[in-house]
């Protein structure tokens, strides 16, 4: 149930005065939420820079002479790790969470400021970390992001295999430490702060998505922290947790007893439940942006919601569907294809729930709407694509190949970010009180929405080629037909461009953050509680003297009865008119 | 506008993406196993799936265009209708069903070789790949990963099953049309096996050994690939797969030195 907060009035809500205590060390939930995404966002450009290089080499093979076989896996590395944990698990928790949770229930900040202060400056520090690969000898790790023992770990057997994956399995431990206290605080305080009358099933469905996403993460970051400090220990202390007895480059290395696959365990048993992580705050910032611009309650929100749970749930059950082939017990197979395809149902749901959000709606696109549709599209192809994944006999074939890369990347990377852009472009002028360039915007999403298409959906066909992945270089393989190579030319080129484009989104809101023109209070003209605060942006403490009465759900779109189509959750039944614009 | 356009650029990418899988250019290689049933399911499941894919984003490019907000357009209140929610799991499950039904059944014979089977060792190890049939007795030797450190395949060579075995550093020989169980072992890291043409593949575990089978149905020349990273040269731990006719498969097998003549006690 929802609880009336212990002190309505600001009173114990001290603005801080220095420059120190308001915008570095500041513990408002708002300032700490942009520190996460600017972080997360540079971070994302150096995985984007990597990006451009390991295309460079792919497109161009040879042209390059600074790239060779050991630097592109570190590249590749750097670039699985910074995005799927750095950048989208950040900015999407961090960020987005940070900012929307106490806005949208209506808090004046989270259960734990101090907390989420700490959060924020222990992901930095393992931000450091990760970057500092770079400069230490032997450079980063080039073991893949999945950090696979005993290559990752043993001497000289993979790139970076001293201080290199030391420095990554420390930095992680260090995220799995920002992430804990972040989702903790997280958890607390939809449970807990949530304002008189917003229930849970009154919540929008962007703080379902990051609630659930924030569970996810309590339950899935310790195997990763588990795995990694056996990692660690295999690495330093000549321990055994995952070595078998080996013969490394015609030495025998005097281990004995470890087995790789149980390191894979635990790391799929974080792995898979990261994927969601990564996209359950995603689709919950595109539901609502959905049925914003839409001007349309989301269809099924109970529905909604249920299916995020399943999908959570089921979640935990499926992580083998990655080790197919990896030697475990082969009757694993009919399991865990089994229970992923079973999770197919649920993401289903939501897509067919997207649609009918749309359908009889009055779509005003503009360009979070834009990158709202472009997710359902690439969502469409990603999920459809972990079908062939899922099931067993079908991933058989297609196992590290480009099929894989070119599904995760339409579903998980492409997808997730496009809600990200959706959710910066929507919440901009509340964050900033200033718009940003429509004109600019839409160019970016258009390069970017095209341009993904392009680079990742004929990855999927050299996966039916059998093209593996992590692969330098293709020459002298017979099997393959020399179109890959200009596939490969003309794949790099859009990357290019598309990388590129970023810049324009970068320059947009720099430059709108100065001189965009001033937002009103509510531009959208939405429902939820984060359009309805005093002033814009939202003042220390969010809500002046007294917190919002939520009466209603959050999508009271075109009610058939009502003036106008939108009735916030703060106004009464009673008076569906009077609105606060 | 926006709308006219993202519903024209959505139905081009339906047109492109149909047009270049029907146009074959990316297609699967030409199948040289008995992993048919396997393409099989690849298409079953492009087909459910390809349906989907035309059917949603036909349906969302419509939305966009039919529903982009011009003067006097609103929205209509519509949030819930159980019996359509119903359906549309009812369909999503059928379609989960013919996929996943057959492909059990599939991946069922995937992991149960034939009796008459004959095994084939394929030793991994960074970067290369060595082979070891068992001979005339038809048994391959024991092995211990310890005794890497004594020969290079970890061969007991006091077990008397091992002193028929042939040692081949490459090119894989396979006979035509016989079952053949690839029996996998690695000396150092992780590393998978891999013949595009055959569809199996199965990684190799160093202290474990892991296995796959199929049949080869046709003669030739073949890249064998390593699709597990596994350092450095990965992409260059290639073999060649050579299948020929039973008759010249074994003339070929006489010629090559046996455990016995080539690593002494
Ligand atoms: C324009 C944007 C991007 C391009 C051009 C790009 C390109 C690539 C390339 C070329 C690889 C290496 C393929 C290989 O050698 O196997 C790769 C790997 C990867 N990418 Fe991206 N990528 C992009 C964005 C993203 C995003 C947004 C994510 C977030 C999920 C992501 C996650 C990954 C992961 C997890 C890997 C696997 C690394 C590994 O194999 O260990 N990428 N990407
Ligand atoms: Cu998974
Ligand atoms: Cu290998």
């Amino acid at each position: 149930m929802a609880h009336a907060v212990s002190h309505p009035t600001q009173e114990h809500h001290h603005e801080p005065t220095s420059f120190w205590s308001r915008y570095i060390f500041s513990q408002d939930h708002k300032v700490i939420a942009i520190q996460y995404m600017i972080t997360a966002l540079i971070v994302g450009f150096v995985g984007l820079f990597l990006s451009w290089l390991m295309r460079l080499q792919l497109g161009f093979p040879g042209e390059f002479n600074f790239i060779n076989p050991n630097n592109y896996l570190q590249f590749m590395t750097q670039h699985g790790m910074i995005m799927i944990v750095y950048l989208l698990t950040a900015a999407l928790l961090g960020g987005f969470g940070n900012y929307l949770i106490p806005l949208m229930i209506g808090a004046r900040d989270m259960a734990f400021p101090f907390l989420n202060m700490l959060s924020y400056w222990t992901y930095l520090a393992s931000v450091l970390l990760l970057l500092a690969a770079f400069f230490v000898p032997g450079g980063p790790t080039g073991a893949g992001w999945t950090l696979y023992p005993p290559q990752s770990v043993l001497p000289n057997a993979s790139p970076g295999s001293e201080w290199g994956i030391r420095l990554m399995i420390l930095s992680l431990a260090v995220f799995v430490a920002a992430g804990t206290m972040g989702g903790l605080n997280y958890v607390t305080t939809v449970l807990q702060m949530r304002t008189r009358g917003m229930t849970l099933m009154r919540m929008p469905l962007t703080v379902w998505g990051i609630f659930i996403a924030s569970v996810l993460a309590l339950f899935a970051f310790p195997a990763l922290f588990v795995g990694g400090v056996m990692l660690l220990l295999d690495n330093l202390f000549g321990t055994s947790f995952f070595i078998p007895v080996v013969n490394l480059l015609g030495k025998q290395l005097g281990r004995e007893g470890g087995n790789p696959i149980l390191y894979q365990h635990l790391f799929w048993y974080f792995g898979h439940p990261e994927v969601y992580i990564v996209i359950l705050p995603a689709m919950g910032v595109i539901s609502d942006l959905l049925a914003t611009h839409a001007r349309k309650p989301i269809f099924g929100y109970k529905a909604m919601v249920i299916s995020m749970a399943a999908i959570a749930a089921i979640g935990f059950v499926v992580w083998a569907h990655h080790m197919f082939v990896s030697g475990m017990n082969p009757y694993f197979g009919f399991w865990f294809a089994i229970a992923t395809l079973i999770i197919a149902i649920p993401s289903a749901v939501k897509t067919y729930n997207w649609l009918l959000t749309l359908w009889k709606g009055n779509l005003h696109l503009n360009t979070p709407m834009l990158f709202a549709i472009g997710f359902i599209s690439t969502f469409i192809i990603g999920g459809l694509t972990g079908l062939f994944l899922g099931n067993v006999i079908v991933d058989v074939p297609l196992h590290d190949t480009y099929f894989v890369t070119g599904h995760f990347h339409l579903v998980m990377g492409v997808s997730a970010i496009f809600g990200i852009f959706g959710g910066l472009y929507h919440w901009f002028p509340k964050a900033v009180g200033r718009m940003y360039s429509e004109a600019l915007g839409k160019l970016h999403f258009w390069v970017t929405f095209v341009g993904s298409y392009l680079i990742f959906f004929p990855m999927l066909g050299e996966g039916f080629l059998g093209v593996p992945r992590r692969y330098f270089s293709f020459r002298g393989i017979e099997s393959f037909p020399d179109i890959i190579n200009d596939l490969n030319a003309f794949i790099t080129v859009v990357a290019l461009i598309v990388g590129a484009a970023q810049l324009i989104f970068v320059f947009n809101l720099v430059w709108s953050v100065f001189k965009g023109r001033k937002a009103e209070a509510n531009p959208w003209r939405a429902t939820t509680l984060e359009w309805q605060t005093p002033t814009t942006p939202p003042p220390h403490g969010n809500w002046g003297e007294q917190l919002p009465v939520v009466y209603r759900g959050a999508y009271d779109y075109s009610l058939p009865d009502a003036p106008q189509d939108y009735v916030p959750q703060t106004v009464p039944p009673s008076e569906k008119a009077r609105v606060r614009v | 506008m926006q709308g006219i356009l993202l519903a024209i650029v959505l139905v081009l990418l339906i047109v492109g993406a149909v047009a270049l899988t029907l146009s074959g250019t990316l297609w699967l290689s030409p199948l040289a196993s008995n992993w048919g049933m396997i393409d099989n399911m690849l298409v079953i499941t492009l087909v459910v799936t390809g349906l989907a894919f035309v059917v949603l984003n036909l349906v969302l490019a419509y939305l966009v265009w039919r529903y982009r907000a011009r003067d006097g357009q609103k929205a209509t209140y519509f949030a819930e209708d159980h019996k359509l929610e119903r359906n549309l799991i009812l369909i999503t499950a059928l379609g989960i069903i013919v996929m996943l039904g057959p492909g059990l059944f599939v991946y069922s014979e995937y992991i149960h070789p034939p009796r008459e089977a004959m095994t084939v060792e394929v030793l991994a190890q960074q970067w290369r790949w060595s082979f070891r049939y068992p001979g005339a007795d038809g048994q391959l030797g024991r092995t211990d990963p310890k005794l890497f450190a004594q020969n290079a395949f970890g061969i007991d060579v006091t077990d008397p099953a091992a002193q028929d075995d042939v040692l081949v550093t490459g090119p894989l020989h396979l006979p035509l049309n016989k079952p053949v169980v690839i029996q996998l072992r690695s000396k150092d890291v992780l590393h998978s096996f891999y013949v595009p043409e055959f569809r199996a593949k199965m990684d190799a575990v160093p202290g474990m050994v892991t296995r796959l089978w199929f049949t080869p149905t046709k003669m030739g020349t073949f890249d064998l690939l390593c699709v597990e990273l596994c350092g450095t040269a990965h992409f260059q731990m290639r073999s060649k797969v050579i299948v020929e006719s039973p008759k010249d498969f074994e003339r070929w097998l006489q010629q090559q030195p046996t455990v016995a003549q080539t690593i002494k006690r």
